[in-house]
């Protein structure tokens, strides 16, 4: 794996299929629909977002440099690459089933604060939705809410603390509009951190200091719903969907 | 950072040494000359890896599993005594692993540079080192520690061990509690690991140990001054911007900066400062232990001179100092500065504090 200049991110990533090479501005293409999706969609919708923060990694860590200690994109880039790589080895049969083991596996390799709230995220997220082969939007958009609780009862943050919630909640609110709505507002979400001052974790020791900088853990958490819409649109147009 | 390594999806780098070909100082050299802070290291994927297998090699008194991460002293479980676990982000050596053995701790988990391990690595070092007698997990307060030893303490007690957890908040430069992750576990944590460590030689039991690592924990505060911030294998350049002039008062240890940043001081007018935001937090009233604590980067020169302005800012606000400890031991990676934790003890915790020790990096009496 080393010292293969120029190698594509995404070859390292093992994708499975061509679908994510598609990475169609999201107001560009059609709105992605709410139709329900398999297993097989929700370990694209991992690969994506693994190959998503492969490539915000950089930028990851440097706003983690500003209020944390530099390490978030390295952190949860080593955590997606063994979650993907884990749903692809075992190919769990339900969209539950594929969270849970994600979910698992961060809890396993991410570390810090991180892992167990990812952790946490995905394997609440994937038990809500119990063994149900397929699930639609709004099924999904349900098992995020209890998944989404439970990070804000583990981490013990609400709204406004500069935390992943910041970008979480608003998606969460804007999901019944559509994955294109919930990506644009997890994004606005993760940018209205920046005068946030932060309450919770590392950034929350630099006080006042905190202003001005953007939160990584909202940032990543972006990341989980413009992956999710660029998902769902690739698998409608494959499917050719109206 | 321009680099084109991409860890394999368990985050090992694969190949052998002569192949691993880092692209970062050339890199720099195109771009910023100034972050180009050169490292021994091969790779930022292997730091952990490789110091553990150093760490190995160098000490075939402990037990290191490398892949797994944890460091083990070799004779345990030891019959009849309850054991200690710690564990937190690598960048602080010889902070934890350096205080495995012989009255100190049992087992050490590192994880990822300035990221707390994962609850795996704890539940195994639990169980590798669990005598029956019970095993207590000493955490560093920051949410990532919290959160995994947390995890790490449910998956244990499913296998049958008994846990208890103290948790290690002595930095006096977090004011506001409410408002903040709360105070960080710094300094203190060697007092901790030392002390407690001592009682549990001694034989005492699980409750025991517990209440006597808690008494070391509330009778610990720290603070810490940066001369210069860190430099992290996965950033390859300063954490944060420190201009030459001026140095960063109230940080902690993970390259974060601090509270208030004053232009350059004196060895003396830091020791000053640092005292006096020490005894303002909570004034003893008796006999202190001293940590004079290096960052990393700062020369036992140096720490020996500010340990003498310590002494002396102590000595005039009129608090005794029975035993002193110099050097670096908390650290912050390549960071130059220092940190002091007084640590107000009892003739019981100093009886503790004096028993024997023999780990890679304390080691005395016996």
């Amino acid at each position: 794996m080393v010292g293969r200049a120029g190698r594509h991110p995404r070859a390292a990533l093992g994708t499975v299929s061509g679908f994510v090479g598609e990475q169609r501005d999201m107001r560009d293409g059609r709105e992605p629909t709410g139709a329900p999706r398999d297993a097989a969609f929700f370990r694209h919708w991992l690969t994506a977002v693994a190959e998503a923060v492969e490539e915000e990694a950089d930028r990851l860590t440097e706003l983690d440099s500003a209020i944390g200690d530099a390490d978030h994109g390295t952190n949860m880039r080593r955590g997606l690459a063994a979650a993907v790589s884990a749903v692809e080895e075992e190919r769990p049969p339900t969209p539950g089933a594929v969270l849970v083991l994600a979910g698992r596996t961060l809890v396993s390799t991410v570390g810090g604060a991180s892992g167990p709230l990812y952790g946490t995220l995905l394997r609440r997220t994937g038990k809500a939705l119990d063994d149900a082969p397929e699930v639609d939007l709004g099924e999904l958009a349900g098992a995020l809410r209890t998944g989404v609780d439970a990070v804000a009862r583990l981490g013990g943050a609400t709204a406004g603390d500069k935390t992943m919630l910041d970008a979480l909640l608003p998606a969460l609110d804007a999901l019944g509009d559509g994955l294109d709505a919930a990506a644009r507002a997890a994004e606005k979400g993760a940018g209205d951190t920046v005068p946030m001052r932060a309450r919770k974790g590392r950034a929350s020791y630099l006080g006042e200091r905190s202003i001005g900088h953007q939160d990584p853990g909202a940032t990543s958490s972006a990341l989980l719903f413009t992956a999710l819409a660029r998902t769902a649109r690739a698998a409608d147009g494959e499917g050719g969907t109206p | 950072m321009p680099s084109t390594r991409r860890p394999d999806p368990r985050g090992a780098v694969v190949g052998r040494p002569s192949e691993w070909k880092s692209d970062r100082w050339t890199a720099y050299a195109g771009t910023d000359g100034s972050l180009a802070v050169k490292q021994l290291i091969n790779v930022p994927e292997r730091v952990v890896t490789d110091a553990l297998r150093g760490m190995a090699a160098a000490h075939p008194e402990l037990s290191v599993d490398v892949e797994r991460r944890v460091v083990v002293r070799r004779d345990a479980p030891v019959a009849g005594k309850v054991a200690l676990v710690s564990g937190g982000g690598s960048g602080h050596e010889p902070l934890h692993g350096g205080f495995v053995g012989p009255g100190m701790l049992d087992a050490a988990c590192p994880g990822e540079v300035f990221t707390s391990p994962v609850p795996d690595q704890m539940a195994r070092a639990a169980a590798a080192v669990d005598s029956g007698e019970g095993v207590l997990f000493v955490v560093k307060n920051y949410t990532g520690d919290v959160l995994n030893f947390d995890m790490a303490a449910e998956l244990a007690e499913d296998e049958g061990v008994r846990v208890a957890k103290v948790l290690v908040q002595d930095d006096v430069a977090v004011t506001d509690s409410t408002f903040t992750a709360g105070r960080r576990g710094t300094g203190g944590t060697l007092f901790v690991e030392k002390i407690a460590g001592a009682a549990a030689a001694e034989g005492a039991p699980l409750e025991r140990v517990e209440r006597v690592a808690r008494r070391v924990a509330e009778a610990c505060r720290s603070f810490g001054v940066a001369l210069t911030a860190c430099t992290t294998p996965a950033k390859g350049g300063p954490t944060f911007d420190l201009p030459p002039g001026e140095l960063e008062l109230g940080i902690g240890i993970h390259g974060e900066p601090g509270r208030e940043r004053r232009p350059m001081m004196t060895s003396g007018e830091i020791a000053d400062a640092t005292v006096d935001a020490l005894l303002a937090d909570d004034p003893p009233n008796g006999p202190v232990l001293a940590l004079v604590n290096g960052m990393g980067g700062t020369p036992l020169l140096e720490l020996y001179g500010f340990n003498a302005e310590v002494q002396r800012a102590l000595g005039e606000r009129g608090v005794a100092v029975p035993r002193t400890l110099v050097g670096n031991y908390v650290t912050s990676l390549d960071m130059a500065g220092c940190s002091v934790t007084l640590c107000q003890v009892d003739e019981e915790l100093l009886r503790w504090w004096d028993a024997p020790v023999a780990t890679p990096a304390l080691r005395w009496g016996r």
